[in-house]
């Protein structure tokens, strides 16, 4: 394990504990996590179940409190959500009754942000994520993919800082899910902001990120940061290249042949 | 799922299947009437005969006094039931929000639930006389109790991923609330809404039934005692295509306010 040597990092992580239930049924979710990110950096974060990613992300996102320790965005404690931190999940979460365009300015209207303008940013990002022909289409009319992508935009039009990313592609299939991660990388090369990007999957992890971070189960604990030194743009050669393949190997060992830790926990659940 | 091509069952000859369920509908109701009239003209059953309610049906709208029965039905019915959701509504939202509110209330649903509204009218005509104060109040509670139990069951089954959606956007709970709880609950509430004007049609018909001086239960009362068949035949199928006609109503309502809804 690194210590980290990141100056003035955009999130910190500080000995972030996360205790769930209580007495005999309680279980520790997350152990003394400590992580420094910095600004424009794109992290993924891997692990197996019940390692406490989502819980991690969950307590950045200020959806979960720590029970111990802190994190600090530009050096201020997280208490509670906040327009800077934008959060995008697994299952999409668009709301069904609005339109693509009605979704992407959502967080707009609640900043009540005159209708002109809400309509001139919800156009560029409809535009960013490519559905233009579909800004007035409900999100049952969508594929899986697409509604990841409002999804996206609709995260990217508050203008957060930091994109929090729950298993955003784990709903899709293969091809789509492949289609979707250079989608991504252009996005945010074009419109760079910091991510956390928590996935199961390691080819997924080491193609988007500049660092893995790789977390244990059973107590949830950071295990590894594995930093991927390619350039991006990312392209198919890339993947494809021998040196692609030893920083994936390198992830894998580190996510499949951790040494088990012996603390018995009752549940197993992530949360 | 169809291996065959499209062709071969066309090639089919035409089988009942392949009929337009209008016309299906059509034959099953002609059918259905064919039936009653032979039962009747063969005198197997001492009912009156599809002529005979139809004629007096006639009569009763000539005479004005369907009209009227069907009026004071359906005021009582629009009256208490209107009441009923305008209450419950609020009332389900609470209960579905407040865990307080829930654990206060919700005894009193369950246990009032569990009593038949009809079961109510001897003590709301005596405690509130024999107009139309104790027909209205129990159609109200029997609209009210089955609609919030619908609202409340809406607010809880909300999915959490849509309201942490919303909060990261930024929203506040008197955001959430009118944003995405009232619309993510209103396919629960439209239900609750249909559930609730059919036992308000179910109740209003026996209240008449027991104390009332006008109405279609009314007449069928009276028509009972003068031994009038054809006239108890005319107020039954005016219920039956009201109660129709008002389920198809809330029904359209629901799939204009739900379009968005993904259905299986």
């Amino acid at each position: 394990m690194t210590p980290s040597q990141i100056t003035d990092p955009k999130i910190s992580f500080q000995n972030v504990s996360r205790r769930f239930g209580a007495g005999d049924s309680s279980f520790l979710a997350l152990d003394r996590l400590s992580l420094d990110i910095a600004d424009g950096e794109f992290v993924t974060v891997v692990g197996p179940s019940g390692c406490g990613k989502s819980t991690a992300m969950n307590i950045a996102a200020g959806l979960t409190d720590v029970s111990d320790g802190r994190v600090l965005v530009d050096g201020k404690g997280v208490d509670g959500p906040g327009p800077e931190r934008g959060v995008i999940f697994q299952q999409y979460a668009l709301f069904p009754w609005l339109s693509v365009r009605q979704n992407v300015e959502f967080g707009l209207r609640i900043k009540g942000m005159p209708a002109a303008e809400r309509k001139r940013v919800s156009d560029h990002f409809i535009n960013l994520v490519g559905l233009s022909d579909f800004a007035d289409a409900l999100p049952k009319t969508l594929s899986g993919g697409m509604k990841q992508r409002c999804a996206i935009a609709r995260a990217y039009a508050v203008n957060p800082s930091i994109l929090l990313m729950d298993e955003p592609f784990g709903a899709l299939d293969a091809l789509t899910r492949v289609n979707m991660q250079d989608q991504l990388l252009d996005t945010w090369t074009r419109e760079r902001r910091t991510v956390i990007f928590i996935t199961h999957d390691v080819d997924e992890a080491v193609y988007l990120a500049n660092r893995v971070i790789v977390m244990a189960a059973r107590p949830g604990r950071l295990h590894d940061i594995i930093p991927v030194d390619l350039p991006y743009p990312r392209t198919e050669e890339i993947r494809l290249s021998q040196k692609f393949a030893d920083i994936r190997n390198r992830v894998w060992h580190a996510v499949y042949h951790q040494k088990p830790q012996i603390e018995p926990t009752i549940q197993e659940e992530e949360h | 799922m169809n291996t065959m091509p499209a062709g071969s069952q066309r090639a089919r000859s035409k089988s009942l299947a392949d009929w337009p369920p209008i016309i299906l509908n059509l034959i099953a109701f002609a059918f259905g009437i064919a039936v009653w009239w032979a039962i009747t003209a063969a005198k197997l059953v001492v009912l009156p005969g599809p002529v005979d309610v139809f004629q007096r049906g006639v009569e009763l709208i000539m005479s004005g006094q369907l009209l009227i029965d069907i009026l004071s039905s359906l005021r009582r019915v629009l009256t208490g039931f209107m009441l009923g959701v305008a209450l419950a509504i609020p009332v389900g939202f609470l209960m579905g929000w407040y865990r307080v509110a829930r654990a206060l209330i919700e005894p009193y649903i369950q246990f009032f639930r569990m009593i038949p509204p009809l079961a109510v009218i001897p003590l709301a005509i005596v405690t509130m006389g024999i107009d139309e104060a104790p027909k209205v109040f129990v159609i109200f509670l029997a609209s009210f109790l089955s609609c919030v139990v619908a609202t409340y069951q809406g607010v809880i089954s909300v999915d959490r991923t849509l309201i942490n959606a919303a909060r990261v956007l930024g929203a506040k709970d008197r955001v959430i609330f009118p944003r995405v709880i009232i619309p993510a609950s209103t396919p629960f509430i439209l239900v609750g809404v249909r559930i609730g004007l059919g036992s308000a049609w179910a109740t209003v018909v026996a209240a008449e039934l027991i104390a009332a001086q006008s109405g279609l239960g009314f007449r069928m009362q009276q028509a009972q005692l003068y031994y009038d068949l054809p006239t108890i035949f005319v107020s039954l199928i005016s219920i039956g295509i009201l109660g129709l006609l008002m389920d198809r109503l809330v029904q359209a309502a629901e799939r204009r306010l739900t379009q968005w809804q993904e259905r299986v």
